[in-house]
This record gives C-alpha cells, structure tokens and sequence, in this order.
C-alpha cells in the first residue's frame, strides 16, 4: 500500500485497495446470493449458529496455516494430525477416562510437539515442506488407524463436547433473547472502533492517514452493523457458541501478532526474503521451527473441536481438510511465494468457503458440482491477485 | 556510409512517465557502438524498443534496419532480421547442455525429432568462434559467469546475427574475463559485424567504442566518434562538470577498533578448499580502508564469513572490537559487537524487495522501535523518515516498496538499515555495483560522512579507481590471501595489479 503524499480521491483508493476490499465485497455479495437464493434460509440463526459451529475448525488452523504460508512454506499435515490428536483426545477420554481438564492441555502439547518435529526438518535440515508435511499426513492418518483400531471412539463427557457445542450462557437470565450474547456483541463492535478510531488518530499525527474518510466511516458502520445484527440473530437462538469466543480470542491474538509484534514483522520478512533475513541477524530457522509447531497446535485444537462436535473421533476426520484451509488462505490474499497475507484475508477466505459449503448444501447442489464451484472460486481468487499484481507493476 | 540501423523520434511512455522523448540513434555498419547514461535514462528501454519487446505501435518514431523501416511485433521478429539482445541478467537454462542452450527454442530438428550429431558439430563451430573450448554437452551451470556469457554469444551466433546487442555485458565478469569479451567484440567487428554495448564502465567503453551516444533523462543527448575521454561522457551523462568523482576529505583517523588476525575459511561444500587462508586485518575509527582483489579472490568471503560466519566453515582466527575479543558466530553476535555488513548482492540478499522502504529499514533493529516485542509503528515510521531525509533517498514516501526504487536509492536503503544497527565498523561490499555516476558521488559521500562520524570502514571494490579515491589504506588480497598492504599515497593501480600478479608479500609504511 503505498501512501502517495497527496489525499487520494475514493475511486483512485478504492482501485489501490482492491484486493483487501474486494474480498469482503465478494464475501457480502455471496452472503447476500445465497440468503436470497435459499429463500433466506442461510441467515436463520440456527443455521448460522451451524455456519460458525462448521467452519471453526477451519478458520483455527487458517491462522496457523497463513503464517506458514506467509514464511514461505505449506503444511499438508493438518488435516492428519487433526484427525490423529481428535483420536488422541477419544482415548484417553473414553478408554482412560482421563479428566477433560488435563486431556485438552496434553493433546494441544501434542499436537505443538508433532509441528516440531515436522518443523525441525524444514527448519534445520532445509528439507522442503512440501515433501516433509506430505510425509506427515501420510504418517499421521496411518497412526490415527492404528491408534482408534479403525474404529470410532466415543461418546465424550458433556464438558468436552461444550468445547464446540456449548453455548455460553445468558448471565442476565433472561434467556430468549440471550442478553449475554448481544452485549458481548455491542462491546466487541464497540472496541473495534475504538481502535481504529485510534489508529487512525495516530496515523493522522503522524501524517500518514490515506484511507479516505467516506470509506473509513462506511467501513466501520457495516463492522457495527454486522457484529450486532449477527450477535442477535445468535441471542433469538440458544446465543453465543463457546467455539466462537474461541475463535474471536485466536483471531485478535493472530492478528496482533502478525500486525504489530516484532515476531510477526519477522516472520514475513524470512517469507519475504528469507537470506536477507538471516544476514539481518534474524534467526531463521528458530522461527520457522515455531511456526510449524504452532501450526501443530492449532491442527491439535482444531481436532479437539471437530471431534467434540461429531461426539465422537473416527480414523477418517480431517480428511481433506488441509485442502480447504490452504483454500482459505491464498482466497485471503496470501501470496504463494511467501510474505505477504493477513490474517483477516484468511478468516474471510475461510467465511467464504463455509458459506459456499452450507448455501449450496441448502439448495440441495450435489457435492460433485461443489467441489467443481469451489475449485474455480480458489482459481479465480488467485488469477484476481495475480491480474492486479500486473497491473500495479 | 548508409547506417546500417537508425532509430528516429522514438517517444515512449509509460502511464506518467516518459521514458524516451524524441530518441535518435544512428549505429553504422561494423561499428561498434556504446550507449551510456545514468540508470533511468532510458537505455534499456530504447533496446527494448529496438527489439521488439515493446511492439510497433507502443511507441512513437520509426526504426530502419538495413535502410528499411521495420514494425517489430516481437522479439521472434528482430531476431529473424538478425537483430539480438543478450541481456544483463542472463537467460540460459543451468541444467541444459551448452549445445542445447545454444538451439533452445531455434532446435536443429525436422517434425519435432531433434538432430543431435547436427546439433554438435554446428555448437562447437560457434563455440570455436568464441574461443570457448568446453565440450557441447557440459551443463552450463558448472560453468562461470564469464563462459556463460560466451554461451549466450555463441548462441547468437547461431542466429545469423547482423546487430548484437550487450547490455552490461561485464558488469558481472572479472577482470580477465571481461578482457576476452572485449577483444571478441573487436574480432566481431573484424567479421563485419555490428555490436551496441551498453555500460557503465567507461574505460571499456573507451577503448572499443568507435562511437558513443549519451542518453540522460531519455533525452539523446549526443553522438561521439572515438576518440572521446571518460571526462568528456560523465560530463554528458550528468549533464554537469564533474571536478572531482570523489568527495573531500579530510581523514581524521582514532584509535584502533576492528582487529581480524589469522582468519582462515574452508569451502562451505568442497571442505578440502581453503578459500580464506590466515588473513589479518584493521581498521580505525574514522578509517576507510579497502580490500582490492579480482572477483574470486576471497573478499566476499573473508567478510561475510566475519559478519556471523555467513559463508562457508571458519577454522580459525578471532575478531577483536576496541582490542577486546568478541564472538561472532551468528549474525547476532556480530551486530551486537558492533559490525555491520552491507552486501554486493542488494538484491538476492539485502533486501526484502515487496517489503516497503520502512520495513527494510528497521528490519536489523526491530528491538529499537519496540517494546517487549510489541512494535512502535509510530516511532518506526519515525525512524525511516529520518533516514530517508538524511540519505536522501528519492521517493514519494518510506511505504514505497523497494523494487520500484533505482539501484542507487535501493543501497541507500540497505545503508539506512545498517546504519540503524548503530554500527562501529561497517563493511561495505561492491558498494556501487550497478549505480550511475551521479548516484556513486552521493554514496561515496556518506561513506566519508560514516567515517567523519567515527565508524570504521571497510570497502570491499572490484573497481580500483573507486579504491584509490575513496581509502587510507588497501589491502591487497589474491587466492584467499592478503598479498599486501598499501598506504594511499603509495598506492596505485600499477602497484595493486603486480602484487596481485606476483602474489607475495610486499608491505609498505603502514598508516596507524
């Protein structure tokens, strides 16, 4: 985003700042198709409660995934050690009965421990990505077989299932509408103009403000807007699910860190260039090693997730999942070399595979002409990127 | 005498900008002539032009070749008018053969089924042309940049060519190798054919250009006819006097801060190769000392394995700061101890080229303009403000990414960057590679201002001019040993050049 010295007119901004907006124009537009198409079936709250409950996991491991991503490398792994730390989870759940209080901590160690050991050979021993975590998710769906006996495990402990399930209840005791769920709404809007009224206040002392007013005001009311109108239709149903406070405490915490920690500022820089990096006193390989392993940790959280949802872990959860979080990120705007993506890109990448995936299930659409829809949605996102990266150079 | 190729008004624009206005250049048959002028005056962009990378009708003005106007749709149709451009950045295939290189694209074959017995005997007939004496079937990865740059001459060649093309065709290439390219191009003309260098290195110019054009501002300025003198180009390149290509100095020089004795490197793979061997060095506050040496000598090396053992496997030495010793085993340690390492490679390795100006900047510091990691984008953006203004850097503003900058604002940025490390003794490698005259003025003068600030530094120059205007003192360095040392009012590029050629050591009154 280059900030020319003049106030840029709305049109000449709006053009710079295609690819950032026009994500989430594209996201409101298909949002908007399908609750017209389904006959307004897809804003329900109890399929929109469905649509978070859904696409959680998703959007947990496209966190970790875009800073993989971003430091130049892939993780094929995700959707076997997901599927590997769900059984995990299952067994010593089921069989062991062991306590969910220590279950959870010990599968997301395990689930950091397997991005490790993935991460040290692609941090130490340049052994490509690519090759390293295709080997994983071959290992890992192996051991998930092996470990479940090719059998589901389950039912979980109700405290486990709230994981994804659980609702947060209404403190106000009001119930229907959940009071809770509304104010927890009107306050996450509210902070998020507080801060980027702040930002841009700072911005301004600093004279380097060139969002223009309009856009920056629009911007924020549709914010509002969408975070309140969205925290009601949840209240009129059973109010805010536990996964979506998850989700919104990993989102924020990823995009500080991405956005505003010198971490962060690194690791895009080894994406960026990773030998300039390392002659820039920045320890490469320590850092690449960390993003796998916390790759492994959100696959490990994301698994807990899918299989408290199902109530039950099978040999074959994850499958595939790799392939629709990698999705997510590049739709986001992420670039394949490495660098470059945010985080926000990448949450309404994955919004906007998982309201594809539910409005097309709505209207019946079979999952071959989805898989085909979907495939050319990920094509066209990247051709779009690529087109204006031509244009502006 | 009818011009072989003229080009005639050609005006050329970009969205905002206007790359060429109203160019004229006339080449006459079998000469061999330069086009000089600062980076950005237009001299890549009118050989595009003229081959045909930018179609007819992108432009405006005419081109006649052979006294016929021609309307290049492409390059595939210059090249059949016998028209070809080796560019700077070479474009042959590291895991080809030489033969296949040379008929990429152009095969001997008939129906798609490649004649490889023709395809051999026609390669080493234009490799003999060269004088490149490598068997056709060598992978043109093993070899160097100098027989590369044959290959790409052989390959055209094998084209019929009437009009060569070499842009900066020895900007990468040592001393020796340079010297066989520039004699073929004279053999070349013995044949008849016609060449158009483009380069920034004047005594080459001089001594093979029949004539030469000068472009500033993609404005023809003039057109020479040997003989000219370097003075008489940079005068038209900068379009003003240039008394002097160095800054003043006055050298205040203190107490001694970078001590570097008996450091030896192996080869990062071939561990059996020494590449550094025993080399001792110093340097003072407020010194510039230089390190001379042909490309391959080891001084890259010796710096960067220095600079956070960034090369190869060191097996002995140590590094002492303010005579104190200090580890600098990583990149880490050694900013820490207070060295900074500028490369000669900006692109590859100094920079993070999508990254805007403000990133790069503070990319060696992040910890100075955060707090308990938490970055201060306020301050940061201070910071590189701060550096824009004092280095000078022209750009709209610090959010512009570096690739679009030129080469000279693009090493003002690694500088900043370093700078901002706080560094006491800097090492600069190639400092000037690849900048325009005017830009060089500019960077030798912050190279004096570090040392007026008290740094130490260290230029690392393949050019020895650069060498003998800038230092106190030169090292003189040959086959991964320093061969010699000399003062500045002793050295000379005579002296340099047969210490290197006798390679032994020769020590003159040292300055201290």
């Amino acid at each position: 985003m280059a900030a020319s010295p003049e106030a840029p007119g709305l049109g000449s901004y709006f053009r710079n700042n295609l690819r950032e907006y026009g994500i989430l124009v594209a996201l409101v537009v298909i949002m908007g198709y399908f609750q017209f198409a389904t006959g307004g079936v897809l804003m329900r709250p109890v399929n929109l409660t469905n649509l978070f409950l859904q696409n959680s996991y998703i959007i947990i491991m496209a966190l970790g995934m875009l800073l993989v991503i971003v430091s130049g490398h892939i993780d094929l792994s995700v959707g076997s050690v997901a599927g590997f730390v769900g059984g995990l989870a299952a067994v010593m759940l089921v069989h062991w009965q062991w306590p969910v209080a220590v279950v959870i901590p010990v599968c997301l160690i395990a689930g950091a421990a397997i991005g490790a050991a993935q991460g040290y050979w692609i941090a130490y021993w340049k052994i490509p990505s690519f090759i390293v975590t295709l080997a994983g998710m071959l290992v890992f769906r192996g051991l998930a077989l092996w470990w479940l006996e090719g059998a589901s495990v389950g039912p979980f402990p109700r405290s486990f299932q709230a994981l994804s399930t659980g609702f947060v209840p209404d403190l106000f005791g009001v119930g229907k509408p959940n009071v809770t769920a509304l104010v927890l709404g009107c306050l996450a809007a509210a902070t998020l103009v507080y801060l980027s009224v702040r930002a841009r206040a700072r911005q301004k002392k600093y004279g380097i403000e060139d969002e223009p007013f309009v856009i920056f005001a629009v911007k924020n009311a549709m914010i509002v807007f969408a975070l309140v109108f969205i925290s009601y239709l949840l209240a009129t149903y059973r109010g805010l699910p536990n996964v979506l406070i998850t989700m919104a405490v990993l989102i924020s915490a990823y995009t500080f860190l991405t956005q505003s920690t010198t971490l962060g500022r690194r690791i895009y820089a080894i994406g960026g260039n990773e030998k300039a990096a390392k002659l820039s006193g920045i320890n490469t390989e320590r850092l690449t090693f960390l993003t796998f392993a916390n790759m492994g940790m959100l696959a490990a959280l994301a698994g807990l997730v899918f299989a408290a949802r199902l109530n039950t872990a099978t040999p074959k959860a994850g499958v595939g999942f790799e392939l629709d979080v990698i999705a997510a990120v590049f739709i986001g705007g992420a670039s394949m070399s490495g660098g470059a993506g945010k985080i926000v890109g990448a949450v309404i990448g994955a919004f906007i595979m998982g309201v594809m995936n539910n409005g097309m299930s709505i209207l019946g659409i079979g999952i071959d002409y989805q898989q085909v829809i979907k495939g050319l949605v990920l094509l066209a996102a990247v051709i779009f990127d690529v087109y204006n990266k031509n244009r502006q150079g | 005498m009818t011009a072989i190729m003229e080009m005639r008004g050609i005006t050329k624009t970009f969205p905002g900008v206007k790359a060429l206005d109203d160019v004229n250049l006339v080449v006459q048959p079998g000469e061999i002539h330069a086009i000089c002028g600062e980076n950005g005056a237009g001299k890549s962009t009118l050989m595009k032009v003229l081959s045909g990378v930018y179609p007819h009708g992108s432009y405006d003005g005419e081109i006649l070749f052979e006294g016929r106007p021609m309307a290049f749709r492409g390059i595939q149709d210059s090249e059949e008018k016998g028209i070809i451009i080796i560019h700077q950045e070479l474009a042959l295939v590291p895991l080809l053969s030489i033969a296949e290189n040379i008929f990429l694209g152009n095969e001997v074959a008939t129906n798609g089924h490649i004649d490889w017995p023709e395809t051999y005997k026609r390669t080493s007939d234009v490799l003999a042309k060269v004088g490149l004496r490598e068997p056709a079937n060598i992978a043109v990865g093993k070899l160097g940049v100098g027989k590369q740059q044959l290959v790409e001459i052989a390959k055209a060649l094998s084209k019929r060519v009437k009009l060569l093309i070499l842009d900066e065709p020895t900007a990468s290439l040592q001393e020796n190798d340079s010297e066989t390219l520039l004699n073929l191009m004279l053999e070349f003309k013995a044949q008849g054919i016609t060449s158009i260098i483009i380069s920034h290195k004047l005594n080459e110019i001089r001594r093979v250009a029949d004539s030469v054009t000068v472009l500033r501002d993609g404005h023809t300025v003039s057109t020479m006819s040997a003989p000219f003198s370097e003075e008489q180009i940079i005068r038209q390149m900068v379009g003003r006097d240039m008394n002097s290509r160095f800054p003043d100095r006055v050298p205040n020089i203190g107490k001694l801060l970078l001590e570097v004795d008996h450091w030896s490197v192996r080869h990062p793979e071939h561990a059996e190769r020494m590449v550094v061997r025993d080399v001792s060095f110093n340097v003072h506050a407020g010194e510039i000392v230089g390190i001379a040496g042909l490309m391959g000598a080891g001084r890259t090396e010796v710096a960067m394995s220095v600079f956070g053992q960034s090369y190869g496997l060191k097996t002995g030495g140590t590094v002492k700061m303010d005579g104190v010793e200090v580890d600098t085993s990583n990149v880490r340690r050694a900013v820490a101890a207070g060295l900074a390492y500028v490369t000669e490679d900006r692109k590859g390795l100094g920079l993070i080229l999508e990254d805007p100006i403000l990133r790069n900047t503070t990319l060696s510091a992040l910890p100075k303009v955060s707090r308990n990691g938490v970055l201060d984008t306020g301050a940061e953006r201070q910071v590189a403000e701060d550096y824009r203004r004092a280095m000078a850097i022209r750009t709209p503003g610090v959010f512009q990414k570096v690739m679009n900058l030129s080469g000279g604002n693009q090493q003002k940025v690694v500088l900043s960057k370093w700078l901002f490390t706080d560094p006491k003794v800097l090492i600069l490698d190639e400092p000037t590679r690849g900048i325009d005259v005017g830009a060089k003025f500019e960077i030798y003068a912050i190279i004096n201002d570090l040392a007026a600030q008290g740094r130490g530094v260290v230029v690392i120059s393949s050019e020895m001019p650069e060498l003998l205007g800038l230092c106190d003192r030169i090292y003189v360095m040959n086959e991964g040993a320093f061969v010699g040392e000399l003062a500045r009012e002793d050295a000379s590029q005579e002296r340099i050049m047969s210490m290197i050629v006798k390679g032994k050591e020769e020590h003159h009154g040292r300055v201290a």
